[in-house]
Parts: C-alpha cells; sequence; structure tokens
C-alpha cells in the first residue's frame, strides 16, 4: 500500500523522532510512504493571522502536488493537516460549506487524478485493514506504562475543518494506546491548547497552559503524555524543566509521540536512538516497566 | 479602559468586520460559551465574547490596539462551540490583519515579529528555517538572550538544522508572497479611515438593522 506523505517543516527539524519513528510504523506495516515532490511549508498560524488568502495559496499548492500523485495524504502534524483540510475543502466546496469564499472554485489536477482523503495519524492507523496488521504486530506490549492521550487543538478544531468525528472528546489515540498495551488514563485535557506558538513571544503563558497539564495528567495517575502534535511535544517536553522550577514540583514526566510507543511495542530496536532527543529522558520510566 | 466609559456606537465598523470575514458578528448574543472555554482569556485585557460586543459598537480603537488579538493562539475551541456559528478564531484573524493594515500599534510587538520572521522564512526558502527565523526574531525583538539554555539544548539533540531546507520551485512561494503585498497596498488605500465620527444618535446598542449574511 502507498500513500503520500507530507511531513511539513517540524518533522525535517524539530521533530525528527516523530518522522523516523512514523516511518518505521509504516514499513512494518507494509505501507509506503511516498513524500511529496517538492512541498512548501503549510502557512501554519502566522499566514492566516497575516493573510488568509497566503495561507490558503501556501497549504493549496501542497493539495494540488497531491492531487497530481493520485494517493491519499498522510499529515503527522496537527497544524499542517488542519491547513491542508483547509485548503483542500476550499478548493472543493461541498456545497453545504458556506463559509468560505463562494468565488473559490475547485481547480481539478490535469489528470483527473486526485488526492481523496486527508489523514491524520490516529485516523491513519484506524483503518481497518492497518489496524488488524497493527494488532498483529505488537510483539512487546507496554504492560504498565500509564499515560494519558494528549490531542491538542488543530487535528480535530474545528471540526468543520478536520472532519473530527467527536471533537470535544477524540478517541483514536487512546484506543492505538490500548492496542500497544498501555493502561490509558482518563482526564479531560485532552483537547486543551499548549500554548502553541506564543512559546518564544510569551513563553509565560506557555509555561502556564503546559503546566496546567502536567498537573492534570499527574492527577489522572500517568506516567507520560502521549501526543500526536509536534508542537505540543515540543512545547510540553522542552518546556518542562522550567515549569517545575516555576511551579516548585517535580512531573519528571516524558513526552511521547504515538509513533514512537508504537514502533517500540513493535520491538523496534531504533527506538534508542529516538529517546536521545527528548529533554524529559524516558529511558528511566521505560526501564522500570522492563520495556527496554 | 474597560470601566464605565460612554460608548458611541458605530455600524460601519461592524459592517467592514462583517465583510472583510463573512462572519455573522451581529448574531453574538453573550452566551460567553467562546471566553468559558478559552484557556488563554485569563491573560487577555477583553475576553473573546467582549471582542464580539465591540465589534458590535463599533469600537475599532480599542479593538485594533488590543492585546487579546494577538494573545488569542487560534486554538479554535471559540469557534467549535459558538452556538451561532461564528467563527470567532477568524473574527480575530480580521481584526489582527485590519490592525496591521491600519496600522494600529499591536498590542504585543513580540508577537507580531515572530510571526513575521516566521512568514519570512517561508518567503525566502518556501519551508521554514528555524534557526534563521529565530535569529531574525531575535534581532527584531532584542530579546537576545532570552530562551538561550533551551537553543542549545535543541541544537545539542539534533533539533535545529544547521542549514535551511529549500523548496525548488521557490519563485511559486514568491508569487504568492507578492500577490498578498499587492492585495494589502490595494487595501490600505481603499479602507476608510479608523476613527469615525461618532454617530448621530445612539444605536439600540450593538445593533444595526442589517443583518449580513
Amino acid at each position: 500500500m502507498e500513500v503520500s506523505y507530507y511531513p511539513g517543516c517540524s518533522l525535517h527539524s524539530m521533530a525528527e523522532e516523530y518522522d523516523e519513528s512514523l516511518r518505521a510504523v509504516c514499513q512494518r506495516l507494509g505501507v509506503k510512504l511516498c513524500e511529496l515532490d517538492d512541498w512548501n511549508c503549510c502557512g501554519a498560524s502566522s499566514a492566516h493571522f497575516f493573510d488568509e488568502q497566503l495561507a490558503l495559496d501556501l497549504a493549496a499548492r501542497n493539495v494540488q502536488i497531491a492531487d497530481r500523485a493520485g494517493r491519499n495524504l498522510l499529515v503527522p502534524c496537527a497544524a499542517c493537516f488542519q491547513r491542508l483540510k483547509a485548503a483542500s475543502k476550499w478548493m472543493r466546496p461541498a456545497d453545504e460549506e458556506q463559509h468560505e469564499a463562494p468565488s473559490a472554485k475547485r481547480q481539478s489536477a490535469p489528470s483527473g487524478s486526485r488526492c481523496e482523503t486527508i489523514y491524520h495519524v490516529n485516523e491513519f492507523f484506524e483503518q481497518p485493514h492497518l489496524l488488524g496488521r497493527l494488532q498483529g504486530l505488537v510483539c512487546k506490549p507496554l504492560r504498565g506504562l500509564a499515560g494519558v492521550a494528549y490531542y491538542g487543538c488543530l487535528s480535530q478544531r474545528p471540526p468543520r475543518v478536520t472532519d473530527a468525528p467527536a471533537a470535544e472528546n477524540p478517541t483514536a489515540m487512546d484506543r492505538l494506546m490500548e492496542t500497544i498495551g498501555m493502561q490509558v488514563r482518563s482526564w479531560s485535557y485532552k483537547t486543551d491548547c499548549c500554548g502553541a506558538s506564543l512559546a518564544l513571544s510569551r513563553p509565560e503563558l506557555v509555561r502556564k497552559l503546559s503546566g496546567d497539564l502536567f498537573a492534570a495528567a499527574q492527577e489522572a495517575g500517568a506516567e507520560c503524555i502521549v501526543t500526536d502534535c509536534p508542537m505540543c511535544q515540543t512545547n510540553l517536553d522542552s518546556r518542562q524543566v522550567e515549569i517545575e522550577a516555576e511551579r516548585k514540583t517535580r512531573f519528571n514526566m516524558p513526552v511521547f509521540y504515538i509513533t514512537e510507543l508504537i514502533a517500540l511495542a513493535m520491538g523496534d530496536l531504533q527506538a534508542g536512538s529516538w529517546w536521545k532527543k527528548h529533554f524529559v529522558d524516558p529511558v528511566p520510566l521505560l526501564q522500570s516497566k522492563g520495556l527496554l | 479602559m474597560a470601566g464605565t466609559s460612554t460608548v458611541q456606537p458605530n455600524s460601519s465598523f461592524l459592517e467592514l468586520v462583517e465583510q472583510r470575514s463573512g462572519e455573522p458578528v451581529s448574531r453574538c448574543y453573550q452566551c460567553r460559551k467562546c471566553t468559558n472555554g478559552c484557556p488563554l482569556a485569563f491573560a487577555m485585557d477583553w475576553t473573546p465574547n467582549q471582542v464580539m460586543r465591540l465589534v458590535q459598537l463599533g469600537q475599532a480603537d480599542r479593538l485594533l490596539g488590543s492585546h487579546t488579538i494577538w494573545i488569542c493562539a487560534s486554538c479554535q475551541t471559540c469557534t467549535t462551540r459558538c452556538p451561532n456559528q461564528i467563527d470567532i478564531a477568524h473574527v480575530m484573524d480580521t481584526l489582527r490583519q485590519l490592525c496591521l493594515q491600519q496600522q494600529a500599534q499591536p498590542g504585543e510587538p513580540a508577537v507580531v515579529k515572530f510571526h513575521r520572521a516566521f512568514l519570512s522564512s517561508i518567503r525566502r526558502y518556501g519551508r521554514v528555517y528555524e534557526l534563521g527565523m529565530v535569529g531574525r526574531y531575535k534581532l527584531s525583538t532584542g530579546r537576545l538572550f532570552d530562551d538561550m539554555r533551551l537553543a542549545w539544548a535543541m541544537f545539542r539533540r539534533g533539533k535545529l538544522r544547521f542549514l535551511p531546507e529549500s523548496v525548488r520551485a521557490r519563485h511559486e512561494v514568491r508569487d504568492m508572497f507578492a500577490r498578498s503585498a499587492d492585495k494589502t497596498a490595494s487595501q490600505q488605500q481603499a479602507e476608510p479611515p479608523r476613527s469615525q465620527p461618532p454617530a448621530e444618535c445612539p444605536q439600540p446598542p450593538g445593533r444595526s438593522n442589517s443583518s449580513s449574511e
């Protein structure tokens, strides 16, 4: 099975371990990731803050490349996913989509081929034929590892863009975590914001929001946070020491990408190289559970 | 500012925001779901429901100079929950754009500089070059030594690339930015001046008769 792949800027830099672990999982599942040829940045929040047409143009170029490739598209970064979904809806307005400019008509790819579905990570792995295979490949279930699923904002909201089936209480990642043997703790902060792009300009706000997430995860009995968003992972992982100092408490809570844990549960030996990229060292926790 | 000052309602700003955003701000009836769900309301000078009200009342100066429009992280919670289908995060985008186009002094200059540095990186390479982007942001804000420990820790972990990655078709990306700059320039000429003379007689608070849907 082949799928087009849009890594986005983060997975080529800050979130390399997300890219590598996703590739490792896909390889084991027999999914060939075909990186979009000459993709460009989706524009992230910055473009739509300043100019909506620029934001749509930047994202739409990638959807056009995916259309030409004629395969479904996997977008693991939540922000990129939301921007590319928004652009594809703008290019192909459905009848019920009244909020977009009426002048914006779909430009079809020359060959008539097109990318039918844009997937974020969890929904991609939840496709029945892949989920069955994934279950079969779990040779080292992560028993005893207690975590919360943290989805953040943009893979879910707004649902008329993302098509999220339950934007206020998503469950796809929770199910994947159960599939790989984890103890999934329930909490009500699944889709609360980490502070996102305020990280450099107003870091104290990110420390407040991310700190509230750690406190809630700890209260829920989690030993780690599992996410599918590079922005969330970076904010939570890299700011944790500062947050602990500010709150005079200790969280010591590794923040994993869901794909890192799936690969670990599949017995992937590359996993060791990803832990070195983390700010909060996950090795002691994984060792204490007999998982390394 | 938020005390008991008298407000002269002015519907032209409401019309401008509704027309530019396509969002039916007039519909807001102050249920405050947006503000109750907003993770950053505590740090805002005007909460999201107050922003809707100030748009209805035509308080352009208060809004365009506010901190709120730059503190909003665009998490889309308000948009998702609004019972009147107002895409509030989209209205925030429109207010940010009006702030920049009408050259109002932004309430959070560092946030604006961050996004400018980010966009400048995209314009140059087609992708974000984090090291260059952060450098540019630091130079433009003078916050040279903030987060140095963090930057070093990222670098050590191989999370910041030394060299930029660039798309081959850079001209395509630059054309998009050029169209954006042209549009901004023509809008600046076309926009009415921001400070309108007060309406001749006070209207019922927050309503103009037309509902632009």
